[in-house]
């Protein structure tokens, strides 16, 4: 008889604080391996928080996360290099292009300098591979970051609005890489409902750090998403 | 350095060389062996190696060097400011040529404070631009960021001294800069090490606060007092005219000492400054 699979995620009355301010309290959920947790809220509810913690970039409080089987923050250390990050923030060198960023993160994850030719093709900016990060659109720039998040092959990818700054066509290219067809674990911050729900197997709400709702999308009324945002 | 234990008090990690026998290590993917909770690997699994702690250091002074040749934020600026007090003491001080302990503190006070500039700017495009978040979110031994920030500084300060050096030797040293070579560079090399453990702490301390440009230099000069005094009087005897002696064999000990103080002091609590 074998063992049940250890979820993806694993979060108990999850809480933390930034000074006196509660600014995630009480999460609570599982996620299977392989699943979508699609994380709504209005602005301040606490989803880049939320993601910051899994991330291991932000100790918890109070309550357990286990990420990848993992407890956080004792053994953030077997979690780092298995979590891809897209956050608001590109995390790359404006200075910098676009290849020697990702060789240099390339670098530190221990991946083959190829793995990084194969993403610049396939994020659509081969072409523009040499100039500094900070002379492309703010939407090339997002593209490289999701080269950046997907470099080492994670398991678990955090998207924090993965499609901010991006045209259709971006948000199409990227889709292989971070969107349902890669078969990864996946925790997904949206503001777009409507888009990000067809490929969500849970569904998180928060408001103020609490979290005010957790169920599959087909349980979930438009009503129930709407009021999270009055 | 891989296997060197975390400071008392870290949370214990593994040595990354370690982490690649671990079953939830995540290092070699490829030859894990397949467990239950392995069904829903990811698409590509790609053999990784485990990153060593000199080819991460490696990898994180090459950014810093390539980021600051594209920039030329922090060399150019400390070089000039060292060549514009030089001019400022020669005016000031309305002499021609200075020797011994006078020439040795302009000598020291001059790079002291160019120093402080680079030391300010060490960390500033890892916290503005995310450096730091990228850094922590890869499988590595922390450590190599403080060891390749100090080397970085290091080849910083000796750049920095290729030029400022000189040119004190054309504004306001009296006796030749000629004969004081020989010692010089070895009391300079001594001085620059304290000054890069201690600024490359400092820098990382400060960086994250918002009043960072006032909290670095008031941190730093403080704790740099004693390697300039060291430094100094080090290399007084160097920069009198007609000088016969070498460098004090005891002011060399105390720099040396000192550096290794806060080298392993940096070391052990560096660690702590990256966490939340």
């Amino acid at each position: 008889m074998s063992a049940a699979p250890t979820p993806a995620l694993q979060l108990e009355d999850l809480t933390r604080h930034y000074g006196e301010r509660t600014a995630l309290g009480d999460v609570s959920l599982t996620l299977a391996r392989g699943q979508t947790l699609v994380v709504l809220g209005p602005n301040g509810a606490g989803k880049t928080t939320l993601l910051r913690v899994l991330a291991t970039l932000l100790r918890p409080h109070a309550g357990s996360a286990q990420v990848l089987g993992n407890s956080l923050p004792d053994a953030a250390w077997a979690v780092r290099g298995r979590i891809g990050l897209l956050g608001h923030e590109p995390l790359l060198y404006r200075e910098l292009s676009a290849r020697e960023n990702l060789r240099y993160h390339a670098r530190l994850h221990g991946v083959a300098e190829e793995r990084v030719e194969e993403l610049l093709d396939a994020v659509g900016i081969a072409g523009r591979t040499r100039e500094p990060l900070r002379t492309l659109s703010r939407g090339m720039t997002q593209r490289v970051a999701v080269a950046r998040a997907v470099l080492h092959d994670p398991e678990l990818l955090l998207l924090d609005e993965p499609r901010a700054n991006l045209d259709p066509a971006g948000a199409a290219l990227l889709e292989p890489l971070i969107g349902a067809p890669c078969a990864r674990t996946r925790v997904l911050c949206s503001h777009d409902p409507a888009a990000d729900l067809a490929g969500a197997d849970l569904v998180l709400g928060l408001r103020a750090g609490r979290q005010v709702l957790l169920a599959p999308p087909s349980a979930l009324a438009d009503s129930e998403i709407g009021a999270l945002y009055r | 350095m891989s296997t060197v234990e975390p400071p008392a008090g870290a949370t214990t990690e593994p040595p990354i060389a370690a982490r690649a026998t671990l079953p939830d290590a995540p290092l070699t993917p490829s030859d894990a062996p397949a467990t239950p909770s392995d069904t829903a690997p990811p698409p590509r699994a790609r053999a990784r190696a485990a990153v060593g702690f000199w080819r991460t250091v490696a990898a994180i002074m090459r950014k810093e060097l390539l980021v600051e040749l594209r920039t030329l934020e922090s060399v150019p600026g400390m070089s000039l400011f060292a060549v514009t007090v030089f001019v400022v003491f020669h005016f000031a001080l309305n002499k021609n040529a200075v020797s011994g302990d006078e020439a040795a503190g302009i000598l020291w006070v001059t790079l002291l404070l160019a120093a402080v500039l680079g030391i300010n700017r060490l960390f500033v495009a890892d916290a503005e631009e995310g450096g730091f978040d990228g850094f922590l979110l890869a499988p590595v031994d922390r450590t190599a960021l403080l060891v390749a920030k100090a080397l970085a500084l290091l080849i910083y300060l000796i750049v920095l001294e290729l030029v400022a050096v000189p040119a004190f030797g054309l504004l306001l040293l009296e006796p030749s800069l000629g004969h004081a070579l020989p010692d010089l560079p070895g009391v300079l090399l001594l001085g620059d090490l304290g000054v890069a453990a201690i600024g490359t702490l400092v820098a990382a301390l400060a960086v994250r606060t918002r009043a960072r440009d006032l909290l670095g230099p008031l941190l730093a000069l403080p704790l740099l007092v004693p390697i300039v005094i060291g430094a100094a009087r080090a290399s007084a005897p160097l920069l009198t005219l007609g000088h016969t002696q070498g460098p004090p064999l005891r002011w060399l000990a105390t720099l040396a000492v000192y550096d290794l103080i806060f080298g392993l002091i940096a070391y052990a609590v560096f660690d702590f400054l990256l966490d939340d």
